[in-house]
């Protein structure tokens, strides 16, 4: 088995487990009675449908700042009636950019796991199939594969993050590629280590003694069977997706805009507010720490609910 | 066991060679000039062509990379573009305060976070285990850089309790060996200065211990009570043992293994936050400085520090491993 | 390799030696102030800026944080007026200017020691006017000697050796030495005010320091023996931590109150302040424009320095319609100054009418104005075609520079109210160092933007020849009239003809209307309530001798 994940938040997957199409409905059923599970449901609901209809939520258009001259470096106005939650550093409505803000960090969130997702159990699986294959070849291209995994592991998840955002500038492409890149190695390890625990499995010495070839026990059976914690982690990585994207913008690499609408960039600008509006941190550094809690725990629930042993 | 390890160093001769080409071409590959990032606002092109042609940014890169590559060899990583400082020594000067700050942030992570996570185990479904794992999740999912300013705003700046920034009170006229301040404070017998170095450390290594408390917490309470439910603690409990030395002989030493994992996991991963944890305590640190680095295109300072910082991760993961393969001997043969 | 302290202990220990014998020597000397001789006063002044020196040796330094040190350790044959850029006596009592503007003699102060106990005469002098002239060419570059290339035009080598001002320095007695210019240099008196041109021991020079090293600001003397003329000896630094200086007991003039002053980089300024807050520093430059009120209120000094800087808006006119005079002064009309300065600037600090501040030489009051009118400059547009053109405007991120405390938020309030007048603005923001510089000044490839500069000391060609003094990929414009008035009036020999040159350019540059001047931020110095005798200058001459802490 690997060496367990690389995310910050180190929920670490278990890649073993009987697998089976009754695994899932046995795990939707447990998911449905866990109340974990329906708190992190609820909040995530909550924030995606937020993200949704944003615009229906608000008058003003995110970004605006068409009360710039109403803030001064001193005097920050609180909430009124025109602003539920008052204006920001820059003279934007701070309601219109917490419900925008939600947006743009679902939409990072989700695309920059996507990308580790995709790139990265694409490199698990070309490693751990081609592994499970055996053969000179085989070993041979999940060798290459593997050290390619493990010089990016060399270097800590952030750092890689933030070298990558460095490189390709202030947009948001750069804050996507740069979260999804640091997430690489983690599903490629994951999904190579649980093909490979599959490939050692009973059914698949016995798929093999059938004479079954070896290349369809890989695509067919050991690749289905080997999603399930891969599924758990990238759940769990939305939610350090989501922190990790307000990292970046702390440290200065987020979007060009100083007014637009992200939850990291929000904190940072309203540091040096802080002492005359400490709102303008608070509410959007909870609502980082909230929206990872839900993502946290469905991830949880999920990762119990597919969990062999709980099943006992 | 010993080839094991042997093979495992061994395999990381490749990595590294690779990554510094990797390096190599990424800090090439940033946009910016470092002549202009040395020269500031009014740079003129014939100084700018000037600092180019001193530091050899106009050769071709293959030859940069070998004369990196030799110099490298020779245990020669450059100075700094931006102070002329050599990058050891600057290295060499920074790491501590790191490590000052990752041990600290462990120490109170692992003597806060396996105790409660083995009472939360004993009393499941309690207040206090209720309490240890919602607290946890908390601890998990606050960001690093959040929970700091929270910290630093509640304590340092409205209460006046804790320093603020830095690593020690500059009116403090300390004697640095090691540049292990509080170590240093102990072996020169200015205890005082111990004493402040240490209350500084405080609030960072709180913000920064915060994240891998709740992983060992969590890790620990898991851990107490599979262990708990295993056969050989009921035996022991029919046989009539008292529960202290159940809970001292077999339940303490089989769950650790595992935490033991988990907590050399985290003393690697330290180092992310390190890099967010330096910045808001104005902590002058290989964080904070690898962070300046990058925006000042400073090509020798970015190639050391990372390969340093990767020596160093990578041998922690080994050690992480090779604890795994004392648990768990199937790991040998991958 | 790391720094150890008993090397250093040893070190200081020689040094409190030579010390200690060398007032033994000089005990006779009028000594009118005798009580910082020990009992009065003492302390550490702990002070913070908001970077690192980058070297100690002030020749080789261009920033503000090695100036900030050079000025406690070292002196310039010519000083500063307390609330002025204007030039006052220094190491230099008087000095005399030949009626050519070719040769200049100074007068020195009589029985100053450099504080390795070499005297400071009139051979001194002309070892530190020759060192800088025979500078190695390894050296000879804008990133170790930024100040001297640029004022005195070139070194006795090299390719600008041609173009070099300095000729010689002599010794004509003891006290007396006399400068020959090859070329007028109406600046020069101003410049010797300059840290860059400090005063350094010949004897520490000769030890410790190594002008064609690789790189000179690593030097032993560089990191670890500057040797000067002023009120306070180095004594340690702990590169990224602090820097110490300790009082010099047998300097010539007011000896220093408090016995160490201790330096820390601390970048960002709310950091800055919070620490003065909870009392871990005693001062700190550069307070942010939201910290100003708050720590006033909280019984805090804030002192401000007179503006020496500008903040502008330039713009770009190889971008169109940039190019078009309409919509340049569209766009001045738009901008409400009152109002950028309220949400970005500290208080008290006001709207430019031209591209320097009042201080300067050649400021003057009659030139073309733009009002702040929305309505004119919605017409000026019409009138330009340009109704709802789309203009990117950028602006730099992570920086905080005197002239521009808080650009994020000065681009905001641009930003809206250049909206207000229908024009569509595209923001692009980079990092500062380089990316952004690198943008503005290197390619065409930006449109509006913001920029300043901080004046060194008090010459005009300083602010508008840096500007304006060719075709740039900053401005994109090609103005051959107003590239030579700024040549002539760079050549002209003395001050008072300069200064109707200036004023004519300055209205020629308002016509032109390359940008729009902003402002001229006024840069506050934060300090506890226990500080007394801090005197803030506009060029940040400020000596920390006469400063008490209770």
């Amino acid at each position: 088995m690997s060496t367990p994940s690389n995310t910050p938040l180190a929920l670490v997957v278990e890649a073993d487990g009987a697998p089976g199409v009754s695994l899932w409905r046995g795990a939707a059923h447990r998911l449905l009675r866990s109340p974990v599970a329906l708190l992190g449901a609820a909040i995530v609901l909550a924030f995606v449908v937020v993200a949704a209809i944003a615009p229906l939520l608000t008058p003003y258009e995110p970004g605006s700042t068409q009360w710039a001259g109403e803030v001064s470096t001193s005097s920050v106005p609180g909430p009124s009636d025109d602003h539920l939650l008052g204006l920001d550093r820059f003279g934007s409505d701070m309601w219109t950019q917490m419900v925008f803000g939600a947006r743009q960090s679902l939409i990072y969130g989700v695309l920059s796991t996507a990308v580790g997702l995709t790139v990265g159990a694409a490199l698990g699986a070309l490693a751990g199939g081609f592994g499970a294959l055996g053969g000179r070849v085989g070993r041979w291209i999940d060798t290459a594969v593997m050290r390619l995994v493990d010089i990016m592991l060399s270097v800590p998840s952030l750092l890689l993050a933030v070298s990558i955002a460095a490189i390709l500038g202030q947009n948001a492409y750069a804050v996507i590629i740069a979260i999804g890149a640091a997430q690489v190695p983690i599903f490629a390890r994951l999904l190579r280590g649980s093909m490979l625990g599959q490939g050692r499995a009973e059914y698949v010495v016995a798929a093999g003694a059938l004479g079954i070839r070896k290349r369809r026990i890989v695509v067919s059976h050991i690749l289905p069977n080997s999603v399930g914690p891969t599924i758990v982690q990238a759940t769990l990585n939305l939610a350090t997706a989501i922190i990790e994207v307000a990292a970046l913008s702390f440290l200065g690499l987020g979007t060009a805009d100083p007014a637009v609408a992200e939850w990291g960039r929000m904190l940072v600008a309203a540091q040096d507010r802080f002492d005359a509006a400490p709102r303008l941190a608070l509410l959007p550094g909870t609502a980082i720490a909230v929206t990872a809690l839900g993502f946290t725990l469905i991830g949880e629930a999920l990762r119990e609910a597919l969990d062999p042993r709980t099943r006992r | 066991m010993l080839r094991f390890a042997l093979r495992r160093v061994g395999l990381m001769v490749p990595v590294l060679l690779g990554l510094s080409l990797l390096l190599f071409m990424w800090v090439r590959a940033l946009p910016g000039d470092p002549a202009r990032a040395l020269l500031g606002e009014r740079a003129t092109p014939e100084g700018l062509a000037r600092v180019t042609e001193a530091y050899g940014f106009d050769r071709p890169l293959w030859e940069q990379y070998v004369t990196y590559l030799g110099a490298l060899l020779q245990g020669d990583f450059g100075n700094s573009i931006k102070t002329g400082q050599p990058v050891v020594s600057s290295f060499a000067d920074r790491f501590p305060a790191t490590v000052e700050l990752g041990l600290s942030a462990l120490l109170f992570a692992v003597l806060l976070g396996v105790p409660l996570g083995y009472l939360a185990a004993r009393h499941q479904g309690r207040w206090l285990d209720t309490l240890a794992v919602s607290g946890s999740l908390l601890g998990v999912v606050t960001p690093v850089f959040f929970l700091a300013i929270l910290l630093k705003l509640v304590f340092a700046d409205t209460l006046h309790w804790l320093p603020t920034v830095g690593r020690q009170d500059a009116r403090i006229d300390a004697t640095h060996i090691t540049n292990f301040y509080i170590l240093d404070g102990v072996l020169t017998g200015e205890y005082d200065a111990a004493w402040d170095a240490a209350v500084h450390l405080v609030l960072p290594a709180l913000a920064l211990g915060t994240i891998p408390l709740a992983i060992i917490v969590r890790i620990t309470r898991a851990s107490v009570a599979e262990v708990l439910h295993e056969d050989y603690v009921r035996t022991a409990e029919a046989k009539g043992l008292a529960a202290r030395t159940i809970s001292r002989r077999h339940v303490l030493r089989n769950a650790m293994l595992p935490v033991a994992t988990t907590i050399g996991l985290q003393a690697g991963l330290l180092f992310s936050g390190a890099v967010l944890t330096e910045t808001v305590f104005g902590i002058n640190g290989v964080g904070q400085y690898l962070f300046t680095a990058i925006s000042q295109r400073d090509y020798p300072v970015l190639q050391g520090y990372i390969l340093f910082i990767a020596v160093i991760y990578s041998l922690i993961n080994l050690l992480v491993d090779l604890s795994y393969g004392l648990i768990d001997p199937r790991v040998r043969t991958p | 390799m790391k720094r150890s302290r008993r090397f250093r202990s040893s070190a200081a220990l020689l040094a409190a030696t030579a010390l200690a014998l060398s007032s033994c020597a000089e005990s006779q000397r009028d000594d009118s102030d005798d009580e910082s001789d020990g009992s009065g006063g003492g302390g550490t002044f702990v002070f913070a800026g908001s970077a690192e020196p980058v070297s100690l040796d002030p020749f080789f330094a261009s920033d503000g944080e090695s100036f900030r040190v050079a000025r406690q350790i070292f002196e310039g044959l010519v000083s500063t007026e307390e609330d002025s850029a204007d030039p006052a006596p220094g190491l230099a009592e008087t000095w005399e200017v030949a009626d050519d503007g070719l040769s200049y003699t100074f007068n020195l102060r009589e029985g100053v020691t450099f504080q390795d106990d070499t005297p400071f005469d009139a051979e001194a002098v002309c070892y530190n006017f020759d060192r800088w002239y025979n500078m190695p060419e390894s050296a000879q570059n804008d990133e170790y000697t930024y100040y001297y290339g640029t004022l005195f035009r070139g070194f006795a080598t090299g390719d600008r050796k041609d173009a070099a001002v300095f000729d010689s320095c002599t010794a004509d007695d003891e006290l007396t030495a006399t400068i020959k210019l090859k070329a007028p240099f109406a600046g020069f008196i101003s410049a010797m005010s300059m840290p860059a041109f400090s005063m350094q021991s010949p004897t520490a020079l000769e030890k410790w320091q190594d002008d064609g090293a690789n790189n000179p600001r690593t030097t032993d003397y560089s990191t670890a023996h500057p040797v000067g003329t002023g009120p306070f000896v180095f004594d340690s630094w702990e590169r990224g931590d602090r820097l110490t200086l300790k009082r010099y007991d047998d300097y010539w003039g007011e000896k220093a109150i408090i016995d160490t002053a201790v330096i820390v980089p601390i970048d960002d300024s709310k950091a800055r302040a919070d620490a003065l807050r909870n009392g871990e520093i005693d001062a700190f430059d550069l307070v942010g424009p939201a910290d100003v009120g708050p720590l006033e209120s909280e019984g805090f000094q804030i002192q401000n320095r007179e503006p020496f800087n500008i903040l502008y808006l330039g713009m770009n006119q190889k971008q169109a319609p940039l190019d078009d005079l309409k919509v340049r002064q569209a766009i001045a009309h738009a901008i409400d100054k009152e109002a950028v300065i309220s949400a970005s600037m500290p208080e008290g600090t006001q709207p430019a009418l031209e591209f320097i501040p009042p201080t300067v030489n050649g400021y003057t009051e009659d030139v073309a104005t733009y009002d702040y009118d929305p309505d004119r400059a919605r017409d000026l547009l019409e009138q330009a075609g340009a109704e709802g053109a789309t203009i990117e405007f950028n602006y730099p991120t992570g920086v905080s520079r005197p002239y521009m405390p808080q650009p994020e938020d000065t681009f905001n309030v641009i930003r809206s109210q250049l909206a207000e007048v229908g024009l569509k603005i595209k923001p692009t923001a980079d990092v500062w160092d380089p990316d952004y510089l690198e943008k503005i000044q290197g390619t065409s490839d930006h449109g509006i933007h913001l920029l300043g500069w901080t004046g060194d000391y008090n010459d005009t060609d300083n602010f508008l020849g840096v500007f304006f003094g060719g075709e740039s990929s900053e401005w994109g414009f090609d103005n051959p009239e107003l590239f030579d008035a700024l040549r002539e009036a760079r050549g002209l020999p003395t001050v008072e003809e300069q200064t109707p040159a200036y004023e004519e350019i300055n209205k020629m540059v308002m016509d032109f209307l390359p940008g729009v001047p902003i402002a001229s931020p006024v840069p506050s110095l934060g300090l506890s309530p226990d500080v007394s005798g801090y005197e803030a200058s506009p060029v940040q001459n400020e000596v920390w001798n006469t400063v008490s802490i209770d």
